[in-house]
């Protein structure tokens, strides 16, 4: 009789102790996630830090008058400093651009540090090595780049993110790739908000259950679910050569200042509207479904039409949950880069986008040139860039969870 | 609708009882339907972009697999052809000919009837093209054409050379899609097993913001963690020599990383919504929490975990930036995880990086692979979809 109960009770231990091995590997497991988005956030700091050897093409102690050093200079001997020693043509260039005369001083000494004394560099380390090995890396650059100096550099900064593109790494920014990313998004949600909001509404309320709507339906959780890739290719055929006279301009400014390709900022934004456009659907959905059904029968009690309904009692309740799944949705295409290289974003672009016609770059699209090119020393742009997208993100991200938490309760 | 109706005719009766002449009918209001048919059409364009989707990639496919591409034979004829000639000489160099090729000299198509080591027997003139002398010296130019089935059954993908074997890009695919899945529908499930089963309220709250950061990292972001972090790894772990600078296998398991907060998130989902009792009952019998959890509640909610699979499978084989900064730049057939490969994502992007040509055999070799890539997510998705429908046991 006491014998089941007895191999039971032996049983007991054993399957307590698996059941201790596996909550050990189930902890395993969720720290793996933990620890690769340490292990990311690390290595993007540890390429965006670090010990830097330059060597200058031009000493600008040479560049010193009477002893003054060049950067207290005032501007008129700065710009003929920059005359005397840069090519003719470069010169015109930026004289006609804005002329030497009414540039500010810093900006005339930016111009010279460019291009007069290039400080070019040689030699990089990580901010693990640079902490890790400060002596070793003094001393090989004091032995190996005698005319170098050496320079604890953070690649992120406020230069970084307020100078345009250039092929020198030590002057390049992202400006006008996070011009271009603000650019191609507002013209995304400009077009997706509406029109993703007013297909939610329609689903919500007006659709009767019938085949077509359940195509639609359907139909919208499979756009979802199409990799991003796809709609690249789909902006390609439509947005950039199909309807290039519309996305160059040219219909509009008679081919002025028209680029004459549809590669503009008008497909990218095209193209990630229709990418996102599921998104805001499901999400703006979710939120129209959870506005109580009392409020719209009181509504309708009242002798208001459906619209009106809609207008003044289903949506002003639904709005936070709307704002919330819009701006994941915004942080999703923010992030985008696959379908933007397959319509055509410029790989280098100096100008700052002028209007929805000019050719464009993209923070994300930034990151993967730098990150593709051979030379190392791109990738630390490449991390920093990723630091400004990751930061840009994190603001939006937080805004969201704010809103929610904020307004999420109320209903 | 009908109950209205009924509302409406009954009060009707009572005013005209009254003898007041109220107007009851049911008032079309222009702004409502203008509204609707607006919103309406909101919603219909969703299927405009299916149809849209299907239709460009279709049309160019087509264009791809019905089109002929002339490709040098640097194989000149050796004597000159009279416009009566069908059969010649041709030099020994260049490529072979065989019989039934179609070949062009100048801007005159023949078709090759017989072949006899150095001569020719041809048909000519085809398709209207005019009949006219050649000159010795001439290079013969081959037709090819992609054809379904060398499409789908060869290995080697080089438009330069004229082989369109998908099989190397889609390899390609697979073999990153199969590293991310081991790496993460393991450890996305156990996550979302401790999540749901295990963890304390405390440590829920500051473990999900964490697994929903990583889901939003951008993909780009992960490709250059791949190159720089867990190529060098790999590199170390493995040594220089075996793991290349570019391998499918550290961008298989970036991707794993970045797919596991979808596998986990919604893998939890599925198992938080089994109800309180089933796992009471179990308990009530005896079970340990690891039985209720493995027994009980990962088969009740198995429907669920498996469409998490699925969309995330679907989602491996999609993506993009990851393979096309970390595996590799040209395509190659190979099982070997630490070899460079590209995928059919990683090519579309890197042929369409530089300025496409439109009308270039490449603008369309994108679309059929494109179209490819289409359907392979397109019918995961949907059966993800099946699953949940038919398998969802629903408590109330």
């Amino acid at each position: 009789m006491s014998h089941p109960a007895n191999g039971f009770q032996s049983n007991l231990p054993r399957r307590h102790r698996s059941g201790q091995a596996w909550l050990l590997l189930f902890q395993a497991a969720t720290l793996i996630g933990i620890l690769g988005l340490t292990a990311l956030m690390l290595n993007i700091l540890n390429s965006n830090f670090g010990y830097v050897v330059y060597v200058d093409k031009v000493n600008p102690q040479t560049l010193a008058v009477d002893g003054v050093p060049l950067e207290n200079l005032p501007s008129d001997t700065l710009a003929s400093i920059f005359r005397e020693n840069v090519s003719n043509g470069l010169f015109t260039r930026y004289d006609r651009e804005i002329p030497l005369t009414d540039r500010s001083q810093s900006s005339i000494y930016e111009l010279i540090l460019d291009f007069v004394i290039v400080p070019e560099v040689k030699q990089q380390w990580s901010l693990w090595e640079s902490l890790t090995r400060r002596a070793q890396i003094q001393s090989i650059a004091a032995t190996d780049y005698p005319e170098g100096y050496l320079v604890f550099e953070s690649w992120v900064d406020y230069d970084f993110i307020k100078s345009p593109q250039s092929s020198f790494v030590e002057i390049a920014g992202v400006r006008t790739a996070i011009l271009g990313s603000l650019w191609t998004i507002g013209i995304a949600i400009l077009f997706a908000f509406p029109v993703g909001v007013g297909a939610a509404i329609y689903l919500q309320e007006y659709a009767a259950d019938n085949w077509l709507n359940r195509v639609i339906r359907t139909n919208i959780n499979n756009l979802a679910g199409v990799p991003s890739i796809i709609y690249g290719i789909l902006g390609l055929a439509i947005f950039v050569r199909a309807l290039e006279p519309l996305t160059s301009g040219a219909i509009f400014s008679g081919s002025a200042e028209a680029t004459a390709s549809g590669r503009t900022i008008l497909s990218a934004g095209l193209t990630l509207a229709l990418l996102v456009l599921p998104l805001i659907i499901i999400n703006a959905q979710e939120a129209i479904k959870a506005v109580p059904n009392s409020l719209r029968n009181a509504s309708y009690g009242l002798g208001a039409t459906r619209w009106q309904t809609i207008w003044n009692h289903v949506l002003p309740g639904a709005l936070p949950g709307i704002l919330t799944g819009t701006i994941l949705a915004i942080s999703r295409a923010i992030g985008e880069t696959a379908p933007l290289v397959v319509i055509g974003a410029s790989t280098f672009i100096q100008a700052d986008p002028s209007g929805p016609f000019s050719k464009f770059t993209t923070l994300p699209i930034q990151i993967f040139q730098w990150t593709s090119r051979p030379q190392e020393v791109f990738r630390n742009l490449a991390a920093a860039a990723s630091l400004v997208l990751l930061a840009l993100l994190l603001t939006m991200n937080a805004t969201a969870i704010l809103l929610r938490n904020r307004y999420g309760n109320r209903n | 609708m009908a109950l209205h109706q009924v509302e409406e005719s009954a009060s009707g009766e009572n005013a005209v009882a009254k003898g007041r002449k109220v107007k009851l009918s049911r008032k079309t209001r222009p702004g409502e339907v203008a509204i609707q048919s607006f919103l309406f059409l909101c919603g219909f364009l969703s299927i405009f972009i299916t149809v849209g989707i299907v239709y460009e990639l279709g049309k160019e496919s087509l264009l791809f697999f019905g089109r002929r591409q002339w490709e040098n034979s640097n194989k000149p004829i050796s004597q000159p052809i009279s416009a009566d000639d069908t059969t010649f000489e041709v030099s020994t160099s260049g490529f072979t000919l065989e019989e039934g090729d179609l070949i062009r000299i100048d801007d005159e198509l023949m078709f090759i009837l017989r072949l006899v080591e150095t001569s020719v027997t041809v048909e000519r003139g085809l398709e209207g093209t005019p009949i006219v002398p050649h000159l010795a010296g001439k290079n013969i130019e081959i037709a090819t054409q992609v054809t379904l089935q060398e499409f789908f059954t060869t290995s080697g993908w080089n438009p330069q050379i004229g082989k369109f074997g998908i099989w190397s890009l889609v390899n390609a695919t697979l073999m990153t899609s199969l590293t991310a899945i081991v790496v993460a529908l393991p450890l996305g499930l156990a996550t979302a097993i401790y999540l749901s089963e295990y963890a304390s309220l405390r440590a829920r709250s500051i473990l999900k913001p964490i697994l929903e950061v990583l889901a939003g990292v951008p993909t780009v972001v992960y490709g250059y963690f791949a190159l720089t972090f867990m190529t060098p790894l790999l590199r170390l772990i493995f040594g220089r020599d075996v793991v290349d600078i570019y391998n499918t296998a550290s961008a298989g398991i970036v991707i794993g990383i970045l797919i596991l907060p979808l596998v986990s998130s919604m893998s939890e989902d599925a198992l938080s919504a089994v109800p309180r009792s089933l796992r009471e009952a179990a308990y009530g019998l005896g079970a340990t929490r690891l039985e209720t959890a493995l027994r009980v509640v990962v088969p009740a909610a198995i429907s669920g975990i498996v469409a998490a699979f699925i969309v995330a499978i679907s989602r491996a084989i999609g993506e993009t930036m990851v393979v096309a900064i970390a595996a590799g730049a040209g395509p190659a057939f190979t099982f070997n995880p630490f070899k460079s490969a590209e995928t059919m994502t990683g090519h579309i992007v890197r042929i369409s990086g530089g300025d496409l040509s439109y009308n270039s055999l490449d603008y369309n070799s994108i679309f059929a692979i494109g179209l490819m890539l289409f359907f392979m997510t397109l019918s995961l998705n949907i059966f993800s979809q099946r699953i949940v429908r038919r398998f969802r046991e629903v408590y109330e």
